[in-house]
């Protein structure tokens, strides 16, 4: 499972906790989100454009 | 490695936030510092009112809030002018963890609920008239508006505790559905014809105020809809934010009508729709015009610094916690008030917010003097603009366009 960094806040979408908040249930894989989701701290980052932690 | 670049860098940002970082305070002093505090005199002002009403015994006091919001803030940003300075790179991290700015923020909220309680207590003495009371209640009504602006500065962080502050000091105007739909609704479509708080070139202020205020309203209940359908909640629920926020609306003017009496209501309504209006009429001047271009893949590009309207005039930036840094806002929206930067590239405004909210109240002098200066941001190219779509006709032919055709000839 693949942690994924939002480049402008530093916001991480781990994949095996998901995010109870935005509705993502633990083990949702960061491809499922979908493309319009952005960063729910910042608003800036679309998902497509986050990067993977430690790639 | 770009990409891994930003990524520290971004979480070095974020831990700066609980300041685990050993920082000491570098060579430089921060000539703003005290000025912050000057921000806690707007939310005293019904205070004032009433004291200068009593010593003088002139009922126009009761107006004082109008008085020094659209007539002294914008005579003192012309004299005072304007500071383009900029904190180094290097006091960046220090001066976010530095907590004396937060509570220059944090102190705006007792304030203004102090204020409120004052104004409440006054109308229903039964001691004002009508007219008195209206020009306090648009006094409390400066001091909720601009409330709107603290919680604002609050809403945008990641503490559980600052976004909680955030709702209260919103809960005076009836706007607690904004922290939903500035973080995710505005922020993800500024400067596009999408977003219901971006204003169009050729829409006046009045065509604005209604469109922002109901699209912003159904923005922020879809929104929050959205999130609760997905992790499988009812949507009338105590879970959702925006319900939750206006229950703290309701809560506080029947706690007021219970405490002072049901005709201080009317009064109480007008503070909360003059509140509320003078963010919008803030929000119609950050972004006028301003249009963010499509990608190839038709996604819009990032936000950049040409798509907010700045200034640099002191006193409005004091006032208004630099939110008139508006282009560094956007792009960095979690950067602490103090720490937000003047960009040379971004767009600038003849004069500060206070002054701009007088011009944007009437509209063929806003047009005058703002429509031209749209025009030269985009280079003489007015297609580039965010024109709203009824007059897009004319004010293309006014600035020397036929057709929507994009450009080649022209001025």
């Amino acid at each position: 499972m693949a942690v994924y960094v939002c480049p402008e806040c530093g916001y991480r979408y781990d994949e095996a906790a998901g995010d109870d908040r935005e509705g993502f249930a633990p083990g949702t894989p960061f491809a499922q989100i979908p493309d319009t989701w952005t960063c729910p701290d910042c608003g800036v980052v679309d998902r497509p454009d986050f990067a993977p932690a430690d790639g | 490695m770009a990409t891994t670049h930003a990524s520290e860098e971004a979480h070095d940002h974020h831990h700066a936030d609980h300041a685990t970082v050993e920082l000491n305070e570098p060579g430089w002093t921060d000539g703003k510092r005290y000025a912050w505090l000057l921000g806690l005199v707007v939310p005293v002002l019904p205070f004032l009112a009433w004291g200068l009403v009593e010593w003088t015994g002139i009922g126009v006091f009761w107006w004082l809030g109008p008085m020094v919001i659209f007539g002294l803030f914008p005579i003192l940003d012309q004299i005072i002018g304007q500071d383009a300075e900029n904190p180094p790179d290097r006091v960046m991290a220090w001066l976010e963890q530095d907590r004396y700015y937060r509570w220059c923020t944090y102190a705006y909220i007792p304030l203004q609920y102090g204020s409120f309680v004052l104004a409440c207590w006054l109308w229903g003495s039964g001691d004002l008239g009508v007219v008195a009371s209206i020009g306090l209640a648009v006094t409390v009504g400066c001091v909720s508006g601009i409330a709107i602006n603290t919680a604002h500065e609050l809403g945008h962080k990641r503490g559980k505790g600052e976004r909680w502050l955030s709702r209260v000091a919103l809960a005076q105007s009836g706007y607690g559905h904004f922290f939903i739909e500035h973080n995710r609704g505005h922020h993800v479509r500024v400067a596009t014809p999408e977003d219901p708080a971006s204003s169009r070139m050729g829409e006046s202020f009045w065509a604005f105020w209604p469109r922002t205020v109901h699209g912003s309203l159904i923005s922020a209940w879809e929104l929050e809809a959205t999130r609760l359908r997905r992790v499988g909640r009812r949507v009338l629920s105590h879970r959702n934010d925006v319900l939750t926020a206006w229950l703290m609306t309701v809560v506080l003017f029947a706690a007021a009508a219970i405490a002072f009496g049901p005709e201080i209501l009317p009064y109480v309504l007008i503070q909360m729709v003059f509140g509320f209006s003078l963010l919008e009429v803030v929000n119609y001047l950050e972004h006028y015009g301003l249009l963010r271009d499509r990608r190839d893949d038709g996604r819009y590009v990032r936000t950049a610094p040409g798509h907010s309207w700045n200034s640099n005039n002191v006193v409005s930036n004091v006032f208004l916690y630099h939110l008139q840094r508006h282009s560094d806002h956007h792009a960095h929206p979690l950067r602490r008030f103090q720490a937000l930067r003047h960009f040379d590239e971004a767009p600038q405004l003849p004069t500060g917010y206070a002054g701009m909210i007088v011009l944007a109240v009437l509209p063929p002098v806003w047009r005058r003097v703002m429509d031209h200066r749209v025009v030269e941001h985009y280079g003489g190219d007015v297609t580039r603009a965010n024109i709203l779509p009824r007059k897009r006709e004319k004010v293309l032919r006014r600035h020397g366009r036929t057709t929507s055709a994009p450009s080649g000839a022209g001025d």
